[in-house]
């Protein structure tokens, strides 16, 4: 007779996220609650929390398609790159001629009206957005086809293809770089209305996950990850599956890029826009680190690596890089499950996750 | 662009010149693809930080030409050496990593791959630096004009083609090498039968590193070497299996030389800055083409 | 009674191998049909040739008269044509019920019905149909941790929830608890009867496929040796030679 080892069986999380618990309520009130009162207790660092709002956004983007379906991307970096130029020139390229204000001839003497930029940062967000799916349409003939290793090294190539591509391409500033239009006022009042964007998509990307991790996507996706071929046999639209979860990611990358230029207010392609070895790679991190594949994993793990890595940096003396990918090595060698999967098998109530004891009848039934 | 395609059809010995230097940065490929076919063939690890071993190689032998000692001779101390250290982190990092699933393999080895660039920028500054030979550069007319041939390509070149041979027959005659080949065939069936396959893994995965190593020392001389060119290499190995297959040593040769030229011809063609998206466009290429063959038997490249 | 499937000569090698040559087989309509033959005969290759696994040499395949041999599994499967796999595949990190729900029918789901949730009629016929297998007692555990037949039965619910026309069983009672096989074989009668389902199963039990089968093809080195009623094929000298391995 064969029987499982444990008594009580493994715990598994999808049942668990198509509801809302107690827990989640808190949790998204805690965070909800830091996200009003951080920038109100800590002015100085209103810059650094808006940052942690993106890594947060990225750390669930990368999940979608790490976590939830398998497809582990090392290249998502590409498409918060790509926002970030999409935006960038629309926000140039609504009022005045782009090739003409890159070269620098115009960058001195043009001057954005109040109105012209704020519609110029919609316009730009919205195309950010849009643009970055539609790449990633495009891009999912391309790489869709190809499984585990060679989708991550695959996806690695086009982020650092892109990068070089970008400076080389002279009407978007080459490797020069872009300065984006000025903030039309203060230097508070700026960092004020990007840390409200940054929370809001974050926040935004959150509830739409957790509404799209309820749904048969969700459901669909979390099959392709743990057998994609018994999907494909069991008649699944795997292609149209995982070309919408990579134009999710790459929606609301999009948007996180179109934020972080506008924010620095000045992009260039290999350190700002396409930076594979730093947010590319941080993204993978934080989620591994708070447990991939759950709601609240890649979340918890982007706050704590984030805190972390600005409390400590300064600290390390030139070593924070050699830090980073020990930290990583470790994470992954000794700690996979991460900081939300290892609760989880812990303390499975905390997630509603219902186990029942395995009853004799039940035994029986199916033995 | 164009008037470059155009000096190619004015000027064959250009040709002629490209497809040389192709075949020597060709031939050092070769050895740092066949580490990679090896430890992904027998151990199924996918090492992200092959081209950080290279760069590695190349700072032994940099280091003791500016330490006034010739750079050939850092063939043998970077050989050594890299054996050392990929034994140590086989025993810390890989040995945990091997028997679970291959994203785990690639993202430590990519942790390992951050260290090693670091460690060796804060040792060594982010200068590009070359290891400097002191062999003489030869003219040979051809064609209407004339090609450059630098002696030390010409030895690299040799020196490859040696060190191939000694690993073959290695493979084909020692314990160890048949023991490799066996582990590579089934790690269970080869435990079975009385092979120490921890062994073999942690020997296979040094080899690997010993002989980027060499790899390096030839590209320190012939090339440049910087603290972050690391990834380069390590995606070129990468096009190079992924073309040939892992366990077809005469495909990864073959594969090799062709990304050599091919490289060599791009970066002639589009400009020497665009060599990364040579290296990464050969990447993507070889990836899409791997997938239509694929597709035509039904199956993904997996 | 018309054929659901039509195999007419069709051939397949690997490198020089030859796993199927020149096959034709008959599937009825609301019938049991079953495939047998020793070891390396040739059956797998040909389940998977018909589901559209790999692309074959030469011949046809037919589904409800339609040719499908340029087809792939995803489309193959959503025609109604439904496999099980030889080593068992489900979902191992979902629980049992969302391993039902997510097999529900995608013929006809359309782009955004992915995005709706799942009503609980369906819930309620994932929970019937466990019931039904004897896996409800295991609905909200991790499928990965059920034993190897806990699984194949769990397999074949799945199966079912997705409503196929035609099912392709590759050794539906291997490995599973001799004591068992009696149960499932009233449950994939039952399949066949009650659900309406067309069955076609590869067995290495001879017990198990001359009970249940309604007609029997015998492959042998990748060619059709018998074919006919279970009866026919227990007194066939070819068959009993086949597998005492008399060749």
């Amino acid at each position: 007779m064969t029987s499982v080892a444990d008594e009580r069986g493994k715990q598994v999380e999808p049942a668990a996220r198509r509801m809302i618990t107690p827990h989640d309520l808190i949790m998204f009130g805690a965070i909800v609650l830091f996200g009003i009162l951080g920038p109100l207790l800590f002015p100085n660092y209103t810059f650094q929390i808006a940052v942690l709002w993106l890594m947060v956004l990225f750390a669930q983007t990368w999940d979608v398609m790490g976590g939830q379906m398998g497809y582990n991307s090392l290249g998502n970096i590409f498409f918060f790159g790509a926002g970030m130029y999409i935006c960038a020139v629309t926000q140039i390229g609504l009022f005045t001629d782009v090739g003409a204000f890159t070269s620098s001839t115009d960058q001195g003497t043009f001057n954005f009206t109040p109105d012209q930029y704020y519609i110029g940062v919609a316009a730009g967000l919205v195309f950010a957005a849009f643009g970055s799916s539609l790449l990633a349409v495009a891009l999912g003939w391309i790489v869709f086809g190809l499984r585990g290793p060679y989708f991550a090294i695959g996806t690695l190539g086009i982020a650092l293809g892109a990068g070089e591509l970008v400076g080389a391409w002279e009407w978007v500033g080459g490797g020069g770089g872009i300065p984006i239009p000025v903030y039309p006022g203060s230097g508070d009042g700026k960092s004020f209305f990007y840390y409200c964007l940054c929370f809001g998509a974050a926040m935004a990307t959150f509830i739409f996950l957790k509404w799209l991790y309820s749904t048969r996507f969700g459901l669909a996706i979390n099959a392709i990850r743990d057998d994609e071929e018994k999907a494909e046999a069991m008649g699944v639209h795997t292609m149209r599956h995982k070309t919408v979860a990579w134009a999710i990611s790459a929606f609301f990358l999009g948007i996180s890029g179109g934020l972080f230029g506008n924010m620095t207010g000045f992009i260039e392609p290999l350190e700002v826009a396409f930076p594979a070895p730093t947010f590319g790679i941080f993204m993978v991190a934080m989620a591994l680190l708070g447990g991939k594949g759950t709601i609240w994993g890649p979340v918890i793990g982007a706050i704590l690596f984030h805190i972390v890595k600005e409390a400590t940096w300064t600290y390390f003396l030139g070593w924070q890089w050699v830090a980073l990918g020990v930290i990583i090595i470790v994470n992954i060698v000794f700690f996979q499950q991460g900081i939300v999967g290892w609760l989880q098998e812990k303390y499975p109530s905390w997630f509603g996750i219902e186990v029942e004891e395995r009853s004799s009848s039940a035994k029986e039934a199916a033995e | 662009m164009l008037d470059n395609l155009n000096l190619l059809v004015l000027a064959p010995f250009l040709n002629v010149q490209l497809l040389v230097d192709g075949l020597f940065i060709g031939a050092i490929f070769a050895l740092a693809s066949f580490g990679l076919a090896l430890v992904w063939g027998v151990m199924n690890v996918k090492n992200l930080c092959q081209g950080e071993y290279v760069i590695m190689g190349g700072y032994f032998a940099w280091y003791m030409g500016a330490s006034g000692i010739h750079p050939m001779l850092a063939m043998p101390v970077a050989a050594v050496g890299m054996f050392g250290f990929g034994w140590v982190i086989y025993k810390m990092i890989i040995s945990r990593v091997v028997e679970k699933d291959m994203f785990t393999s690639l993202l430590a080895t990519f942790g390992l791959a951050i260290v090693i660039q670091q460690a060796l920028n804060l040792a060594f500054g982010p200068e590009v630096q070359v290891a400097n030979s002191g062999y003489s550069t030869h003219t040979i007319p051809m064609l209407g004009g004339s090609i450059t041939v630098a002696e030390i390509r010409l030895y690299s070149f040799l020196i490859c083609c040696a060190f191939a041979g000694c690993i073959i027959a290695f493979m084909k005659m020692s314990r160890m090498g048949q023991a490799i080949r066996a582990t590579a065939q089934d790690v269970r069936a080869a435990k079975v039968m009385g092979i120490d396959t921890e062994q073999v893994f942690a020997f296979t995965y040094a080899l690997n590193a010993a002989v980027c190593g060499v790899a390096g020392v030839l590209i320190s001389m012939i090339w440049v070497i910087q603290p972050f060119y690391g990834i380069t290499h390590s995606i070129r190995s990468f096009v190079v299996v992924t073309a040939a297959g892992f366990g077809n040593f005469p495909g990864v040769i073959m594969a090799a030389f062709g990304l050599g030229v091919a490289e060599q011809f791009g970066g002639f063609i589009f400009g020497a800055e665009m060599q990364q998206v040579t290296v990464v466009g050969a990447l993507l290429l070889v990836l899409i083409w791997r997938q239509v063959q694929m597709s035509r038997h039904r199956q993904a490249v997996q | 009674m018309s054929n659901l499937i039509e195999v007419r000569n069709v051939s397949k090698a690997f490198g020089g191998v030859v796993a199927n040559d020149s096959i034709s087989i008959e599937v009825p309509e609301g019938q049991i049909t079953g495939l047998i033959g020793p070891n390396g005969s040739g059956k797998t290759t040909l389940f998977n040739s018909v589901v559209g696994y790999h692309p074959i040499d030469s011949g046809s395949i037919k589904f409800k008269d339609k040719e499908i041999s340029k087809l792939r599994v995803q489309q193959i499967a959503r025609l109604g044509m439904l496999r099980t796999f030889q080593q068992t595949r489900i979902y191992g990190n979902m629980n049992c019920i969302d391993n039902m729900l997510i097999s529900v029918p995608h013929r006809k789901a359309t782009f955004f019905d992915m995005f709706k949730p799942y009503p609980n009629e369906l819930r309620d016929k994932a929970e019937d149909l466990l019931e039904f297998v004897g896996l409800y007692e295991k609905r909200k555990l991790a499928s990965g941790d059920l034993s190897f037949g806990q699984q194949k039965l769990l397999e074949f619910a799945m199966a079912l929830m997705n409503e196929p026309e035609v099912l392709l069983l590759d050794e539906p009672t291997a490995g599973i608890n001799p004591t068992l096989i009696n149960g499932l074989i009233d449950r994939l009668k039952l399949a066949n009867t009650e659900f309406g389902i067309t069955l076609f199963i590869i067995e290495h039990n001879m017990r198990v496929i001359m009970n249940m089968a309604d007609n029997i093809y015998c492959l042998a080195h990748g060619e059709l040796l018998a074919s006919g009623t279970p009866d026919q094929i227990q007194n066939d000298q070819s068959v009993i030679d086949a597998y005492l391995g008399a060749h």
